[in-house]
């Protein structure tokens, strides 16, 4: 039941949008975010919005997993949509019930809200979708390179971010036997509230995290014997290099953020 | 007399103790010395010192006294122990335990990234390595979907790619199903061969043992016999009291020559046993 989950999700494929450098498509995401927050006008997040759509469709991921991963979120979503709808300031009174009172300028903060965060979380989503988890992390550990000189830790952080990804499913495996075990010994993992199932797993957590360690301990060992030795004079089997599709979409990311922002001058 | 790639002199070793304990010694001077090209089997029971005797050979454990030389650098010189330790790769025993990326081919990589060997090396050494061990369809593949057998493989490559003189498989083929084991110990006899790898391989069971070139029984810290398998397994009565079981064509020679039948306890393999008790039985 445990393989079921699915973290930090990727859909194989071979698009462009799969084959960006992943440090492009991070860098289309942080500015994509900017235009999101500077955006003020409908226009605005109309253009946004089809550009995200554009890049659904050159991706094929399909717009079902995406609407998927707003899921979690719904709860966020609705309660500042309302919160904006309800307690705007404003002058134009449009509906009033007691203490509610929605203006015209609450209805338009709520309804960029719910845009900007559900845009927010797809135009992320869909990097995540087309991006391995290590060639995300390859790409972080690249970006971030700059702060290695401010002492930041940001090999090893990429490091023990791959592993962490690498040992997921082993994890996952090994819980899933531990759970089986307890079970062939009668442990009840189903019935009572909520303070009873939490107790109930302390007799899975207690074997997972001692052979967590124990993996922790040899695998160290087992690095060590591959002469890893930390950041130092290291080379990579797949360098990442800039190519033309990534300077074609860095500069059109870049005109329509530009857009945007100059968008908001003028209206 | 051929040279050395692995030679411990009076080597002893313990494991730091609780306060207040006298530290226990785990290797009481050991003296080995381990051929290039050679194909060496480790026996022992559990607690006979052969784990840690492996783990000094490339420097994951300092000697407490003696000294341990691979290919004649000394393993407490630090700077010297990448050289070392790409001189002598290691194998463990769980196979999920010592891969670290979450593609094959980047596991693979791991250990040349690590000495800074150049992309385009890399990946010539990824795929020969790959290839070494029977791999080669499976470079993109994730490891944890792998067999145990096939994963151990992966982490003998991981080893291979460092082009080291000699492979240590610390107890590799323990935690594996028999189709497992077989695979992992014919790459390796492979790998001794035809690229001439020194292998060192620690187990408990005595079958592994019969193709190797050379024999060492650990027991107690300390090299208790050595020599070609011949010589070492027809001393059964010895092996017997160090908790070691013989392999089963000599346990039953040795049964029958106990019972009056005059057969010799050299035949290791199946084939030379059952010829052994045709020609005695014949007589």
């Amino acid at each position: 039941m445990l393989k079921d989950i699915t973290l930090g999700q990727y859909f194989p494929g071979d698009t462009v949008a799969h084959r960006l450098d992943p440090r492009t498509k991070i860098l289309l995401v942080v500015l994509y975010i900017v235009a999101l927050f500077c955006a003020d006008s409908l226009l605005a997040y109309g253009i946004l919005a089809a550009v995200l759509a554009v890049c659904v469709r050159i991706s094929r991921v399909g717009i079902r997993a995406l609407v998927r991963g707003l899921k979690p979120v719904v709860f966020i979503i609705v309660f500042t949509g309302l919160l904006n709808l309800f307690f705007t300031p404003g002058e134009h009174i449009l509906a009033e019930w007691g203490f509610l009172h929605v203006t015209a300028e609450g209805a338009r903060n709520a309804l960029f809200m719910v845009l900007r965060i559900m845009l927010l979380i797809m135009g992320t989503f869909l990097m995540t979708y087309t991006t391995s988890p290590i060639s995300l992390t390859d790409g972080l550990e690249r970006l971030l390179n700059w702060m290695k000189k401010l002492h930041v830790p940001v090999h090893e952080l990429a490091m023990i971010m791959s592993i962490a990804l690498r040992f997921i499913p082993t994890l996952i495996e090994e819980t899933d036997k531990i759970m089986s075990a307890q079970k062939a010994r009668g442990a009840d993992f189903e019935s009572g509230g909520i303070i009873q199932k939490a107790k109930a797993l302390i007799p899975i957590l207690v074997p997972l995290f001692i052979s967590a360690f124990r993996r922790a301990d040899e695998l160290a060992v087992a690095m060590e014997c591959r002469c890893y030795h930390g950041d130092e004079g290291r080379t990579k089997l797949h360098v990442l290099q800039y190519e033309g599709r990534d300077y074609a979409a860095l500069a059109l990311g870049a005109v329509i953020t530009a857009g945007i922002i100059a968008l908001r001058q003028f209206l | 007399m051929k040279d050395a790639i692995i030679e411990t002199k009076d080597l002893t070793f313990s494991y730091p103790a609780d306060e207040g304990a006298e530290p226990a010694l785990v290797l009481k001077g050991v003296d080995l010395t381990i051929e290039r090209g050679s194909f060496v089997v480790v026996l022992g029971h559990n607690g006979s010192g052969k784990s840690t005797l492996a783990k000094t050979f490339n420097g994951i454990l300092l000697p407490c006294g003696g000294r341990v030389y691979v290919a004649g650098m000394d393993t407490q010189d630090e700077n010297q122990l990448l050289a070392i330790r790409s001189t002598v790769g290691m194998v463990f025993q769980n196979p999920d335990n010592q891969i670290v990326a979450n593609v094959v081919e980047e596991d693979v990589a791991f250990a040349p990234e690590n000495l800074g060997v150049p992309s385009q090396e890399i990946r010539r050494r990824v795929d020969d390595a790959l290839a070494a061990v029977g791999m080669s369809e499976f470079v993109r593949h994730a490891p944890h979907l792998l067999s145990g057998g096939q994963k151990q493989r992966i982490a003998i490559a991981g080893v291979l790619a460092m082009e080291p003189a000699c492979i240590v498989l610390d107890e590799a083929t323990a935690m594996l199903d028999p189709v497992g084991r077989r695979e992992v110990l014919s790459a390796v006899h492979r790998l001794n061969q035809e690229k001439g790898i020194t292998v060192v391989l620690i187990t408990h069971h005595m079958n592994e043992a019969e193709d190797a070139d050379r024999v060492v029984v650990m027991d107690d810290g300390k090299v208790a016999l050595d020599g070609t398998p011949r010589e070492v397994f027809t001393q059964v009565d010895a092996l017997r009291s160090m908790g070691l079981t013989v392999p089963d064509t000599v346990d039953l020679l040795d049964r029958l020559c106990k019972d009056g039948l005059d057969v010799p306890l050299t035949a290791l393999t199946v084939e030379a046993c059952a010829d052994a008790i045709y020609s005695a039985v014949a007589k």
